[in-house]
């Protein structure tokens, strides 16, 4: 058994409602992340699972409810103060800058932490110098940690697709982030990839303590590393609680496999 | 990936080659050929200098920035006029002192032009349709080119680099009566050769030329990481400001500044359609390919053509560049360096 000491919550997501015109994609939604868990949120295709994490990290706006991040009470949130202020994601179709090398991928991710003017980079001088060699001495442990060293040059368009998810991954924890938003991590990928990305997912929570919302399809993957689990069904909060609470819930064996059974 | 179907670029290339190749088997002096060879390339870099200013605006904000000849113009009078100000306003001595002073100054002009375009004008415009956008940099053009008579004034002025107008003659041992080269091209291809190496390692080494590419990349993944899209495009207008005050400076000192200089644009338009709207090496290649094929077509097409058909003569430097641009527009819509768009069905 993992040790763990889960602390007190660090995101509460209260009353978030959000619609596009007409279909309301999150219908009064609550739940709370503590800090260092792993908290799934689950729920068939359209549930409205990556519209909760856009609005967690600011690239949707909810028309009601608020979320508070540390203590902080906020409605609206954009995505550079939400980057800034700890929180990193990774995304379900895949959002890499192809045309980039894995390792200048993964230094975006790092550039909030960068701190010297413009003038100093252009003319490379001193601060701005040392600052950057730092910066990519953090990030070549990013790489080390995921095991993508061979890749370091190769533009991440040219990677196989469970790769190029490692380096989606490496992007969002250059960031160095509190709370680390995965959109399913594991989509597409076989058996062997999955186990690679489960071991990196609950590593990440062990060594460095980061708190993981994750969203994932696959029920054995979500029921072997999550300490609690949110059901959504037709943007509305079905089920919350332990995987094991989860599973026996009937409202969520409804949803999962149809009514009349 | 699809196989690239290579026929016509290949044809298109012989039929290039060989008509670089044409004057020199028809018995023109191989001194002189070589003079209108470098002259071309160092008139190429000159567009080339125009040409990355659009390339950088398009590639990080998918604007067609047709301002950018007016940019060009409004810099260069900011800098003449300001150089000739200065000794007078808080008395440093004319000449190069003054013009490094108001070069700063220019600069810093551009930057804030560069933030109220952002503000004013990209913003409230944020994805709205490309046609809008374009509309928009033209109103850009028209009030840059009023607005900089209203301050600077609508004569012809000077710049002077210090620099002789002299030509030197070169590599006389080599050909009988050497090579003329313009020293002041040869400045140029030097300052311009800088400014790419600069922006080269800006774009490559730092943070922020990382945070640009990323932009360029993708949008909307750049800012749902967290990259700021609005002040990526005040640096990226604004770097495309300087790059017109480097070219404004060059053309200006060898043109004199004058309106005429806002035209340029047009002469780097089929720059970026030749080396492709979104790469920066292609700005630099299509600028010399496009420099070197105007010269030659001027001085070597024109009077067989001329003769041949009894016309009145010259001018061919004035089209040349267009019908060069449209023949690799049907062999290779992207442009040479372009990124080739591949739809999924």
């Amino acid at each position: 058994m993992r040790q763990r000491n889960i602390g007190d919550v660090i995101l509460d997501v209260r009353n978030i409602s959000l619609a596009f015109g007409g279909v309301k994609a999150l219908q009064s939604i609550s739940f709370d992340v503590r800090e260092h868990e792993v908290r799934a949120i689950i729920g068939p295709n359209g549930a409205g699972k990556s519209s909760m994490l856009n609005c967690i990290n600011g690239v949707y706006h909810p028309q009601e409810g608020e979320i508070v991040y540390k203590g902080e009470v906020r409605r609206d949130m954009d995505t550079h103060h939400a980057a800034e202020s700890g929180i990193a994601r990774t995304f379900q179709n895949l959002a890499l800058f192809k045309g980039m090398s894995v390792l200048d991928n993964i230094m975006t991710g790092r550039n909030l932490k960068m701190k010297t003017g413009i003038l100093a980079q252009a003319l490379h001088f001193g601060p701005a110098r040392a600052e950057e060699l730092r910066e990519r001495e953090f990030c070549e442990h990013v790489i080390d940690f995921l095991e993508i060293q061979p890749y370091r040059k190769t533009p991440v368009g040219r990677l196989p697709y469970g790769l190029q998810k490692r380096v989606d991954l490496g992007r969002a924890l250059a960031a160095q982030p509190q709370v680390l938003l995965l959109d399913e991590p594991m989509a597409g990928m076989n058996v062997e990839e999955k186990q690679d990305m489960c071991r990196f997912v609950l590593d990440i929570n062990d060594e460095f303590g980061t708190t993981i919302v994750l969203i994932e399809h696959d029920m054995g993957v979500v029921m072997d590393i999550s300490d609690r689990v949110v059901v959504l069904d037709y943007g509305k909060k079905i089920g919350d609680g332990t995987p094991d609470e989860v599973r026996n819930d009937p409202e969520v064996i409804r949803a999962y496999l149809g009514a009349g059974h | 990936m699809a196989a690239r179907k290579n026929g016509p670029v290949i044809a298109l290339g012989v039929v290039l080659a060989a008509g670089l190749a044409a004057p020199l088997l028809t018995g023109s002096a191989p001194g002189f050929y070589l003079e209108v060879l470098i002259g071309g390339l160092m008139a190429g870099v000159l567009y080339s200098l125009v040409a990355l200013g659009f390339v950088l605006i398009f590639k990080a904000s998918g604007v067609f920035n047709f301002a950018q000849g007016a940019m060009v113009l409004f810099a260069a009078l900011a800098l003449a006029r300001l150089a000739e100000w200065l000794p007078g306003w808080i008395g440093i001595p004319a000449g190069f002192p003054a013009l490094a002073l108001a070069f700063v100054l220019a600069t810093g002009i551009m930057i804030v032009l560069a933030w109220v375009v952002e503000r004013v004008v990209l913003r409230p415009l944020v994805a709205q349709d490309p046609v809008a956008l374009l509309m928009a940099t033209l109103g850009v053009t028209f009030f840059l080119d009023g607005f900089g008579q209203t301050i600077w004034g609508s004569d012809v002025y000077k710049i002077d680099l210090g620099i002789s107008k002299e030509p030197t003659m070169i590599l006389q041992s080599m050909f009988e009566g050497g090579i003329l080269v313009s020293k002041e091209d040869l400045v140029a291809t030097v300052i311009a050769t800088l400014l790419v190496l600069m922006l080269a390692l800006f774009f490559q080494k730092t943070a922020t030329g990382r945070a640009l590419r990323a932009v360029a990349d993708d949008h909307q993944a750049a800012q749902s990481i967290g990259i700021p899209l609005n002040r990526i495009w005040v640096i990226v207008w604004a770097v495309a400001g300087f790059v017109a005050l480097v070219a404004g400076m060059v053309w200006g000192s060898k043109l004199g500044v004058q309106f005429s200089l806002a035209q340029l644009a047009l002469k780097a338009l089929p720059v970026v359609i030749l080396g492709g709207f979104t790469s920066i090496p292609g700005a630099i290649i299509g600028g010399l390919v496009i420099g070197v094929g105007e010269k030659m077509a001027e001085v070597f097409l024109g009077p067989p053509l001329v003769k041949m058909w009894d016309l009145a003569g010259g001018g061919i430097e004035n089209w040349f560049a267009y019908v060069l641009a449209l023949l690799f527009l049907m062999v290779r819509p992207e442009g040479l360096f372009g990124e080739k768009h591949i739809d999924r069905v």
